[in-house]
């Protein structure tokens, strides 16, 4: 708690820039959920438990899209394996031991992990995390909630909502394709993609396409091609 | 309860159990650096399939919506310009609405 007070003025200042990000896009994502079909409960479980954007948003597009909702719980989960490799920095950072990992756990996303790492004391990095994920938390269940209640009374595609899920996933990509590796795993992913679509379930699609970033990622192991950690925002 | 709560609870629990493994896993099986870049790519190869799905798919067959197709590459143009997340969601809505309104 005795972290120089400049210090933590900027991990604060940073923290509610990064929450402020993540309020608009909850939004996008509460009018999105609403108005693809999900009740306002089942958009508020999905902020408040799964807290992940990217696989919020790929459940919602998976779920309902006209074949059968379970299809968006692998969607969902494989887009969410990423959380599962920040806990190893973290873990050095936090040290959660017991029943802290409970909830330390939930906060395990891509902004809290960017934020902690990026700092340069070990204290620093705890301040970081906890200040970034309790106010990141926060703002995206009201993001959610507002963005739900729009999506109710107004009909989204008549304000183009529609297209804001896959513009979301673009801007979303956008940072990770300055790698040409990562440019022909995207090209890959959405071949598959297209392809399987007039033969397959709808999901399936997206589900196969997770079979490109397995040979992608084997292969400039082997290359043996430096890795350059990149963190696409929520 | 219907499908598709039960597809949100256990997407939403899964989730959940993916992170409380992160912090809990020794770390020599999540730090093996074939298994990370194989956890970086899976993003990116879903992120641009659920891009391809949400603009061709029509369920079992190929559909193309016109205005929501041409606001998503104003979209696109906006990324290429460097602007942010909310200016590329704004902008990608904006055209489409526009198209729909005037077609």
């Amino acid at each position: 708690m005795d972290e120089p007070p400049p210090e933590r003025a900027a991990i604060l200042k940073a923290a509610i820039g990064i929450g402020l990000y993540a309020m608009a896009f909850g939004a996008s994502f509460g009018a999105i959920s609403v108005s693809s079909g999900l009740t306002l409960a089942q958009t508020m479980v999905l902020s408040l438990v799964m807290f992940t954007g990217a696989s919020q948003f790929a459940f919602v597009g998976v779920a309902t899209a006209g074949g059968s909702p379970i299809a968006a719980v692998p969607a969902s989960l494989l887009l969410g394996v990423r959380n599962a490799f920040y806990g190893v920095p973290l873990s050095e950072i936090l040290h959660p031991h017991g029943l802290a990992r409970l909830w330390t756990a939930h906060f395990v996303i891509d902004e809290t992990t960017a934020m902690a790492v990026s700092q340069g004391t070990p204290r620093a990095r705890r301040y970081a995390f906890w200040a970034t994920g309790l106010i990141l938390f926060c703002l995206w269940q009201l993001g959610s909630l507002t963005g739900a209640l729009i999506g109710r009374a107004v009909n989204p595609s008549d304000v183009g909502l529609d297209a804001a899920a896959p513009a979301v996933f673009l801007a979303l990509l956008w940072p990770s394709l300055r790698r040409r590796e990562a440019r022909w795993v995207a090209l890959g992913g959405a071949a598959v993609a297209l392809v399987l679509v007039p033969l397959t379930p709808t999901g399936i699609p997206v589900i196969a396409a997770a079979a490109v970033a397995l040979v992608g990622g084997l292969r400039s192991s082997r290359a043996g091609e430096e890795r350059i950690p990149d963190r696409e925002p929520k | 309860m219907t499908p598709l709560w039960l597809a949100v609870v256990v997407a939403a629990v899964g989730s959940y159990l993916l992170k409380l493994a992160g912090v809990s896993l020794p770390e020599s099986i999540l730090n093996h650096p074939k298994v990370q870049r194989v956890a970086e790519l899976l993003p990116v190869a879903m992120l641009s399939a659920l891009v391809a799905a949400e603009l061709f798919d029509g369920g079992r067959r190929y559909a193309v919506d016109w205005p929501m197709l041409a606001g998503v590459a104003a979209g696109v143009v906006a990324l290429l310009l460097r602007r942010g997340f909310l200016e590329v969601f704004l902008i990608a809505i904006a055209v489409t609405a526009l198209l729909r309104l005037v077609t």
